[in-house]
């Protein structure tokens, strides 16, 4: 602890100086009252260009994704690069799909994406089905933020139980507070202070290291065996499945759509796809932070497990290794502070779901937005004082897992929130066929992959070999050809819910109404249409979904 | 309250609406080309020491951002 000392000190300070911000976030842009969904689970949605670049950039490219990703370079190779593919194609794919999203959500006021399950299938279900595949899905990717504080924390060798408390009790605090525009307010800091630090590591390091060839060489050194800073054929298309299917994924997940449903207009949201790709390139440099830490010789620290080793450290080693003191405290508090965005993000949108299409569909079928936005607020807390409890009680190791499968089954909501988007086709049980195939399917296929790394037998990886089921030469692949588990999944789901809904129309089994209209989808701002927020003088929201 | 099934009826109804144009079909460039393993999964050319795999992936981002830039300029004026 004592030769880190700097560092403690300037990471502890920029972290003060955050968390103040958070509190204050509550006064940021006037709202009327903090007292509805709108305003404390949407910011107002009026987030104009800039601040919606921070907040979703801030929103998706989250701690641990920094520390994770150059931890997969490093201990695998180019399959991790995966991240950069990924973050490219994701923005082109739902270009036209987040500006329908945006206007069939401000047309009818929802806050979630069950919202809208619930109104374009016509189905309870469906819509129960969605938020809680959106809860179990966060729930530990939230857990997840904590695992990328605690990598820091570890380097400077603080005592990491009493820190992360402390942490995500102000966290917790000022989202309770602030709401949506805590996590945008910091947005700002934590992108700047990461961009910095990034751009630094990238000039700074490689001339330490002796620039870019003694890097990759170092990695060609490490990899000789498997050719592993290039693809073989064997993860060839588990990379582009990987690549794919997170790419689907990702705005399925409830705080991606958060983050967009609080932008002011289309244009803002078509214009950030242009600009959010600025992100993709700063990921694509930190991935390549793991081929610095093996020139780097850094020796990741001891996990949990005896004689297993905690990989996420490997960042923070490297930056406490190579950077003068209080740089690396500057990059330390990055990355913490690159945890709380997303943390209090995440925990706003799951806090809504549960909200929104639980509480108040089956529990308390007139609340009042005042109503709403007090259970959010408390379920927000509920929320994080989980993830704090998984991480410290639990193993980190099942928190890994369990956002290995939220990602396939998040995933499994593809058809009834994206590409309802495009068609109202699909029959209400066609969607819950799909759903339920998806998820079975999925969830077998994690079961039987083990991991050698950690001796799990099961959910050890997503990476699924073809040959457990046939052989893939017979369709022209290599024999160890796998692919990624949520994409198989997706697939069936596709094709199930498609066989379904045309067994349904065939036998003329009654569907679900539909409340939106073609035209709800291409509504922008300054429309009348549109559902007046809180700052329209409304007392009530209007209710999204008639009684039919 | 504003009921979405009723009320659009008392409202003059604008021009009909639609995100459709043949431009978006672009959209599906930058989407295909960064999956197409065989591009770029090789060391040479290295390019101020990066091998070909990291270089051209990386390239990739500029490909995705004129594209949804130069959609986004064709496409303004039809929402």
């Amino acid at each position: 602890m004592s030769q880190h000392i700097t560092e403690f000190v300037i990471a502890t300070l920029i972290f003060l100086i955050v968390s103040a911000m958070g509190f204050v976030a509550a006064r940021w842009r006037r709202p009327t009252t903090l007292e509805h969904l709108d305003e404390w689970g949407l910011g107002g949605r009026n987030f104009g260009s800039w601040i919606t670049w921070f907040l979703i950039g801030g929103d998706l490219y989250t701690a641990y994704t920094f520390v994770a990703v150059p931890a997969l370079l490093f201990g695998g190779g180019a399959l991790g690069f995966f991240a950069v593919p990924y973050t490219v194609i994701i923005y082109p794919m739902v270009f036209i799909v987040l500006a329908r999203l945006w206007s069939v959500s401000h047309r009818h006021g929802f806050v979630t994406p069950a919202d809208f399950v619930r109104a374009r299938s016509g189905s309870s279900t469906m819509a129960l089905l969605v938020a809680l595949t959106g809860i179990v899905a966060t729930m530990p990717y939230i857990a997840l933020q904590l695992v990328g504080i605690e990598a820091v924390l570890k380097a400077m060798h603080v005592p990491t139980t009493w820190a992360l408390i402390i942490a995500f009790a102000v966290l917790a605090a000022y989202t309770y507070q602030s709401g949506l525009r805590a996590p945008a307010l910091i947005a700002f800091v934590k992108d700047t202070l990461i961009y910095i630090v990034i751009l630094v590591a990238i000039i700074y390091i490689p001339l330490k290291l002796g620039g870019w060839d003694n890097i990759f060489g170092a990695a060609d050194a490490k990899f000789a065996k498997t050719n592993g800073t290039i693809l073989n054929s064997a993860n060839q298309w588990q990379y582009i499945t990987l690549a794919f299917g997170s790419a689907l994924a990702l705005f399925l997940y409830p705080h991606s759509v958060t983050g967009v449903l609080a932008s002011r207009n289309r244009s803002v949201i078509k214009r950030n796809m242009s600009a959010l790709p600025a992100y993709s390139f700063l990921l694509g440099l930190i991935a390549l932070l793991g081929y610095m830490a093996i020139a780097a010789k850094i020796k990741p620290l001891p996990g949990t497990k005896p004689g297993s080793l905690d990989s996420n450290t490997v960042v923070p080693l490297l930056f406490d290794k190579m950077f003068p003191q209080w740089f690396a405290g500057v990059a330390f508090a990055a990355v913490a502070i690159g945890a709380l965005v997303p943390a209090a993000i995440m925990a706003i949108a799951a806090a809504n779901l549960f909200t929104r299409n639980i509480w108040k569909e089956y529990l308390h079928r007139d609340a009042t937005p005042r109503e709403e936005a007090n259970v959010s607020k408390i379920v927000s807390l509920v929320v994080k004082a989980g993830a704090v409890a998984v991480i410290l009680a639990i193993d980190p190791q099942f928190s890994i897992d369990l956002q290995l499968i939220g990602g396939v089954i998040i995933l499994q909501t593809l058809p009834a929130v994206a590409l309802a988007l495009y068609t109202g086709w699909f029959h209400r049980w066609g969607l819950v066929a799909g759903w339920l195939a998806g998820m079975g399917l999925g969830m077998w296929m994690l079961y039987q992959i083990p991991n050698p790394a950690t001796k799990h037998a099961h959910f050890g990886g997503s990476a699924f070999p073809l040959s457990k089921w046939f052989d893939p030469t017979a369709i022209g692949l290599a024999p160890k050809t796998s692919m990624y588990v949520g994409f198989i999944a997706v697939v069936v789901n596709i094709v199930v819910a498609v066989i379904v809904t045309l067994i349904m129309k065939a036998v003329k089994a009654p569907d679900g109404v539909d409340v939106t209209q073609r035209d709800d989808y291409f509504v922008d701002e300054g429309d009348p249409r549109l559902v007046p927020g809180p700052r329209g003088g409304e007392e009530e929201m209007p209710e999204p979904v008639p009684a039919t | 309250m504003a009921e979405p099934k009723t009320e659009p009826k008392t409202e003059p109804v604008p021009q009909r609406r639609s995100d459709r144009s043949p431009w978006n079909w672009l959209l599906i460039v930058p989407v295909v080309v960064p999956l197409l393993t065989f591009l770029f999964n090789a060391k040479s050319p290295y390019l101020w020491g990066w091998p070909r795999f990291y270089w051209v992936q990386m390239a990739f981002i500029i490909l995705g951002v004129a594209t949804t830039t130069l959609v986004y300029q064709m496409t303004k004026k039809r929402g």
